[in-house]
């Protein structure tokens, strides 16, 4: 990033005698173009998410119409490349209308951006034809499409997986089972991460990745899980009963599977963090509104300094958390190695949706715990964050780990 | 019959969500950092202008915008709704709406439009007049607070909104016809309309080039606030109604 402040004698502040300077570098405004990207969505989640929202968490109702009127207006599949029919967008695109999704609803959102990380290894590591047959499936028409690596035995132990993939001929046989795999009951088609090595392979180089086709012979998808929250949202396990792969669904060398699947992140995670934020934002939103017109001891509740500073803690956190999970966002778009900053985006984010909307429901006091107020659903909702694409455990190792690789890497 | 071009005129105005303020010299509204977008009725226009080419009943809709530099935004989300052509006169003067029909007219002749399809009113000002001063200075019929419009056979067919109820009128084209709310939902724009509207070209022009008079024809002397409503007065009986209304003057 340019660092060079140029000096303009433009406007007069609001203070005599300082002249504005204007700034070329680092910028904290989207363009104009993504901001109508922003409007597009924030249209779209306020005025067809939000008032189905209730209903769908109520029902755990896959929100198909939902995903189809988004995936024909282009707000999902973001990353899908144009000569795969996609529109080759960035993650602080996908960011921005994350989050704007999230705040109409966390479920559908997840229901609509839980492609992006099955897409991932295939956008990181397929070939052309790979790359053009699976995700330009997802370009043409709206389906769905799950990243299915974590196991009943195996969630942040990745290097646990028993998953087994055997070469046999010129095809892999697979067997195994997954857990939690979001859109599994819809899926089109799977990103497995499968053992292709044996006991003594390090883990580094004892996985390899496949695309499954829902269709084949052994592909058993289990049951819809009922979970705390983003209930419309669908999860299952799935079991690999000796499905047949042809060697061209290898994605990427044999034994390279774990650095791809787990490369899927630094694209994903900043998303997953917007989606936090929307719902922070949402809890924000719905916490002020309440407090500005519930009155309790002669006066609005915003007035009364506890449930103002709850108010304050919330912004601070969203506002906080937005401008990491951007630069997260923007260092891989402009090529930089962006790990640890996903990590902290996502970390933060999760952290901060949780105590957003814990307090919201404080703001709302009994009326909170009720559920015919918005609140409570969005505190339901926001624990996965900190939950899944990372556990806020897994995301601390990942920063503390980088901290001393980079010290190490001085010779201070 | 098959029309050639729809001219949708559109004006920048504050969005319909903000609340306004009166600025402390009664001058006007404050339009400083406010959030602008376009006039919804002109959205909805659009939007039938639209359906028009959709349906096969006209062949290009060209907006035209009368306003600041940052107008060409407004224009730049039409065009990712289905507006193939647009048009910007760059003016910071704030026009009244006799001098917008006169620039409007000048441009429906340059671009031998067929047809005008614009919003019954601006949600700033909500005068009212444009569509109707601007049929006037083309010659043309018009139909306002259209609801429903149907073009067959060289007529438009409007149903029109009025106090009594709805009122089917009968145009023959070419003819000006202003958009009320119920005429349609404007569709949201697909995102890679959105990034191709960016790349389309917006005929820019200073209104100093159209050759009109545009000076006001009225002042505006003060802007203020609506009076604060005061409390009400509830009373114990209609005897005490009566004689309260009598001691008020209003009886």
């Amino acid at each position: 990033m340019l660092c060079s402040t140029v000096r303009q004698a433009t406007k007069r502040s609001l203070v005599p005698n300082v002249q504005v300077r204007k700034h070329t570098g680092l910028s904290f405004e989207l363009t104009s173009e993504q901001k109508q990207f922003q409007e597009l969505a924030r249209s779209f989640a306020r005025e067809k998410i939000m008032p189905v929202a209730a209903q769908l968490d109520r029902d755990g109702q896959w929100p198909q119409e939902l995903i189809n009127e988004a995936h024909s207006l282009g707000l999902m599949n973001l990353h899908v490349p144009e000569d795969c029919g996609g529109i080759g967008l960035g993650v602080l695109e996908n960011c921005v209308i994350a989050e704007e999704l999230a705040y109409g609803c966390s479920g559908v959102m997840t229901a609509m951006l839980a492609n992006d990380l099955a897409q991932a290894p295939v956008f990181l590591a397929g070939t052309p034809e790979q790359k053009k047959k699976y995700l330009g499936r997802c370009a043409e028409e709206p389906i769905s499409v799950s990243y299915a690596v974590t196991e009943p035995g195996a969630g942040s132990d990745v290097s646990g997986l028993k998953t087994k993939a055997e070469k046999q001929g010129d095809k892999w046989i697979l067997n195994g089972q997954k857990m939690w795999i979001s859109n599994a009951g819809y899926a089109n088609w799977f990103f497995v991460l499968a053992r292709t090595g044996d006991a003594n392979t390090p883990t580094g180089k004892a996985f390899t990745g496949f695309i499954v086709e829902r269709e084949w012979a052994g592909v058993q998808v289990g049951r819809k899980e009922w979970n705390m929250g983003q209930r419309c949202a669908d999860t299952r396990g799935v079991v690999f009963d000796n499905v047949v792969i042809p060697d061209e669904n290898r994605l990427g060398p044999v034994g390279a599977g774990f650095k791809i699947a787990m490369g899927a992140f630094d694209h994903t995670r900043p998303p997953v963090a917007s989606g936090a934020i929307g719902v922070a934002q949402r809890a924000h939103d719905e916490a002020l509104a309440y407090a500005m017109q519930r009155k309790t001891m002669g006066k609005a509740i915003i007035e009364h300094q506890q449930v103002a500073a709850l108010i304050a803690e919330m912004a601070v956190g969203i506002e906080a958390s937005r401008l990491l999970t951007y630069k997260a966002a923007v260092t891989v778009d402009n090529g930089g190695k962006n790990t640890h900053m996903a990590s902290m985006a996502k970390y933060m984010a999760s952290e901060v949706a949780m105590k957003s909307t814990v307090d919201a429901v404080q703001v709302f006091g009994g009326n909170g715990f009720n559920t015919e107020y918005p609140v409570e659903k969005l505190m339901r909702d926001a624990k996965i964050f900190q939950i899944y694409e990372g556990t806020t455990q897994i995301q601390k190792l990942i920063i503390a780990r980088d901290a001393v690789t980079q010290k190490m890497s001085k010779n201070e | 019959m098959s029309l050639a071009r729809v001219l949708v005129p559109v004006k920048r105005t504050v969005d319909y969500a903000v609340k306004i303020r009166v600025k402390p010299d009664n001058t006007g509204v404050e339009t400083k950092n406010v959030k602008m977008s376009t006039n919804p009725f002109d959205e909805i226009a659009v939007e039938e202008a639209v359906k028009l080419k959709e349906k096969g009943l006209v062949k290009e809709v060209v907006a035209v915008t009368i306003g600041p530099k940052d107008a060409a935004e407004i224009l730049r989300k039409l065009m990712a709704v289905g507006v193939d052509r647009s048009i910007h006169i760059e003016t910071d003067e704030d026009l009244q709406p006799l001098a917008v029909a006169k620039v409007l007219k000048k441009v429906v002749e340059k671009e031998n439009s067929d047809l005008v399809l614009l919003g019954k009113q601006a949600i700033d000002d909500d005068s009212c007049q444009t569509g109707q001063l601007l049929g006037g200075l083309l010659n043309w019929p018009q139909a306002s607070f259209a609801s429903e419009v149907n073009v067959e056979g060289g007529k438009a067919i409007v149903k029109r909104e009025i106090d009594g109820g709805l009122e089917t009128v009968s145009v023959q084209l070419p003819a000006v016809i202003s958009a009320d709310l119920r005429l349609n939902t404007p569709r949201y724009a697909k995102l890679k309309d959105i990034m191709a509207a960016r790349k389309m070209t917006i005929d820019t022009s200073s209104l100093a080039d159209w050759g009109v008079d545009t000076t006001p024809r009225f002042d505006v002397v003060s802007v203020q606030d609506p009076p604060t409503r005061a409390g009400g007065v509830k009373v114990e009986s209609v005897q005490e109604l009566v004689q309260k209304l009598k001691n008020d003057g209003v009886l």
